[in-house]
């Protein structure tokens, strides 16, 4: 995990010391980056040139250094960790079985994946109702 | 990686394309991003930035996490409420 603003350092360093470590204990244990001038927001295109901050892009990065998921945020609204954690885990699901398997919309760990082949073409709702991952909605 | 100095100095963050990953290099950000389009299933570009990581100032560069899955999150800023 690497978290980044145009924020210095410094300020970082304070923040986590006045009030992030009265939210998480033992203090932020991830690297909390600087981008002042916005090179790396740019780089990723979350940089607000009007603004000139960053803003809440989020890149789930394979152990390949490939990108498997992105999602940008205007400021107001937060993120929620459950649901990145989730795609996590999905990606390695599908990593783990080369492909082999994959997940759904709303899989969760543990939940049915699909075998794509010649097979499954047409023939998904045989394996998969959104009912039994979403319920009646 | 080596402490830095918290010297008055602002050492810009530095953004390297994977293709030429200069390591070590100080050079100026390019401020050109074409050819590092943000795609799902390209590579995601090489950075090195100043960080403050438990308690000391170390840059953070991406690509010392290959090898393992990284979250980078962008947010618009320290003290902002969400």
């Amino acid at each position: 995990m690497i978290s980044i603003s145009v924020d210095s350092q410094f300020v970082h360093k304070v923040w986590n010391d006045v009030e992030l470590s009265k939210m998480v204990d033992g203090g932020v244990p991830f690297a909390m980056g600087s981008d002042g001038g916005g090179a790396i927001g740019r780089a990723y295109g979350v940089y607000d040139e009007v603004a000139g901050v960053d803003v809440r892009g989020r890149f789930i990065i394979d152990p390949d250094g490939v990108i498997q998921g992105m999602e940008v945020l205007t400021p107001p609204v937060g993120r929620n960790v459950d649901e990145t954690l989730r795609q996590i885990q999905a990606f390695q699901h599908v990593r783990n079985t080369k492909g082999g398997e994959v997940t759904p919309s709303g899989w969760k760990p543990g939940g049915k994946v699909l075998k794509p082949g010649i097979g499954l073409v047409g023939n998904v709702w045989k394996e998969w109702n959104p009912k039994d991952v979403y319920g009646k909605r | 990686m080596q402490e830095g100095k918290a010297s008055c100095e602002r050492p810009a963050a530095v953004v390297a394309a994977m293709e030429s990953a200069e390591t070590g290099a100080r050079e100026e950000p390019k401020k050109e991003a074409k050819g590092m389009t943000i795609m799902v299933g390209r590579k995601a570009p090489d950075f090195t930035a100043p960080a403050y990581h438990k308690g000391s100032f170390v840059p953070v560069s991406l690509s010392s996490f290959l090898g393992k899955w990284v979250v980078v999150c962008f947010y618009p800023g320290d003290f902002s409420f969400v």
